[in-house]
């Protein structure tokens, strides 16, 4: 069970609360998370990674254990901790204010 | 009894704003999609409760948006825009070639005919279809083979903001591009010409009567002369008789023939409203007055229109797409500003009132009169 968090506005879309649970199939990296999370939620894609090359949106970050995952391969594997569901990946809209 | 229900798209979401024929009272609903950039809402021209809507942001996208009951509810539907075909680049400000690259839908048209029907027009330009109700789109790729190559993007960004339908010729549309020009299809979007002839952009193009790269800000048509077109440029407002092959100037005595918007009375095809704005590095009214500027003419001679509109210290904007007409007699006539006011005339434009004054800065009005 994979825990993940929403930013406001991507909850709101999906009718979804600030945290989803997915299940995904052997060890789970960014990309499969997200293969998972717009699976359960097709309006989800092409928020938060192109849909046709599936990189990350320029404002999208993605956060977990204290660390941003965001430059790492999206088939790096997800920190044990969230392999397990004990922490949550965290989807967050990036700082783009002034 | 008919209503009029006003389709608003602000920079932070959309507002529903109904009133009853009289279009002296209104409600006010919203904001729906809020914190969202909703470039465009538009209903379908045969069933008013088929509404469609551009919602964008530059953290998540784009996503498209449709409702089947007058916008009480709404589902997202497709979002996927790929380009197609050629030309893969385009001008960039340094003159090198750039990939078209889709930012957003900035307008929305659909079919005069088939509530599934609809066309959007995107940033990078282009011109998409969908005949699913928008759950799938394709990109009617011709139009960037009239020297796509050459466009390049304005201030607002190289955007797709006007597509008009030719009531009379199914076959027949009409797009604009800002910093690209003007262009017509006679083949139900296949092929494509500019229709640019007698545009002169002495400022801002090496060549004032180049073929492409006129930076058209919005164009206008009555649906019983669809031959006859009206363009507010970004300098300059233009008539043309013949479907857009020649254009002539009718700025007249207007105070600056710099602006954004453009309308044509629903009842009275050579009647046409402007709003003036001093320069394009001055984006506000010329003296700090908000005045909406009527031919009954078809252009040439212009009358200021004031009343109930503010004539001191205003220094908002009227973007392109934030003007509208209803179709009841007398005609009702609207615009929304980026100070967030929306206006409503319930008469043609002799008298106006302010429908909200503080809704986030307004990018686009649709009226729409349901029956």
């Amino acid at each position: 069970m994979i825990r993940v968090l929403l930013p406001t506005h991507l909850q709101r879309l999906a009718n979804a609360g600030q945290e989803v649970r997915l299940e995904v199939a052997g060890t789970p990296t960014i990309r499969t998370v997200l293969d998972a999370l717009e699976a359960a939620y097709p309006m989800l894609r092409g928020t938060i990674r192109d849909q046709a090359t599936c990189e990350r949106r320029a404002f999208i970050r993605f956060f977990a254990c204290g660390e941003d995952l965001s430059l790492e391969s999206p088939d790096a594997p997800l920190p044990e901790a969230v392999a397990c569901g004990e922490e949550r990946l965290r989807i967050v809209g990036a700082m783009a204010g002034g | 009894m008919n209503k009029v229900r006003l389709l608003v798209g602000t920079r932070k979401g959309a507002f529903v704003l109904t009133s009853d024929s009289k279009r002296s009272h209104w409600e006010v609903n919203g904001p729906l999609f809020a914190g969202w950039e909703i470039y465009h809402l538009k209903g379908s021209p045969v069933d008013a409760n088929r509404i469609y809507a551009s919602q964008s942001s530059g953290w998540f996208g784009q996503v498209m948006q449709r409702s089947d009951d007058g916008g009480q509810t709404w589902k997202p539907v497709g979002n996927q825009f790929e380009y197609a075909g050629s030309p893969i680049t385009h001008q960039w400000f340094d003159g090198s070639q750039r990939p078209w690259e889709f930012k957003r839908v900035w307008s929305l048209e659909p079919s005069l005919d088939d509530p599934d029907s609809l066309y959007a027009g995107a940033e990078d330009a282009a011109l998409f279809h969908s005949s699913d109700g928008g759950q799938t789109w394709q990109e009617l790729d011709g139009l960037r083979e009239v020297k796509g190559t050459l466009w390049q993007p304005g201030a607002g960004g190289m955007c797709l903001h006007t597509i008009l339908l030719d009531p009379g010729n199914p076959k027949r549309i009409y797009t604009a591009i800002s910093a690209a020009g003007a262009f017509r299809s006679d083949d139900g979007g296949v092929s494509w010409k500019a229709i640019t002839r007698g545009l002169r952009s002495d400022f801002e193009l090496p060549d004032p009567a180049a073929e492409v790269g006129h930076c058209v800000h919005r164009i206008a048509m009555h649906p019983s002369r669809p031959d006859t077109l009206f363009m507010q440029k970004h300098w300059d407002v233009m008539r043309s008789d013949d479907a857009g092959d020649s254009w002539h100037e009718v700025s007249g005595n207007l105070p600056s023939d710099f602006g954004f918007p453009i309308a044509v009375h629903s009842h009275e095809p050579e009647t046409v409203y402007v709003v003036p704005i001093k320069s394009d590095s001055e984006h506000f009214p010329p003296e700090g007055k908000l005045r909406v500027y009527r031919s009954r003419q078809g252009g040439g001679e212009w009358e200021a229109l004031t009343h109930g509109l503010p004539q001191e210290n205003c220094y908002v904007n009227v973007l392109r797409a934030a003007m509208s007409v209803d179709s009841l007699d007398p005609c009702g006539v609207y615009f929304g500003t980026t100070g967030g006011q929306v206006y409503a005339s319930a008469d043609g434009g002799d008298h106006w009132q302010p429908i909200v004054h503080d809704l986030p800065a307004v990018l686009s009005v649709e009226a729409q009169v349901i029956s």
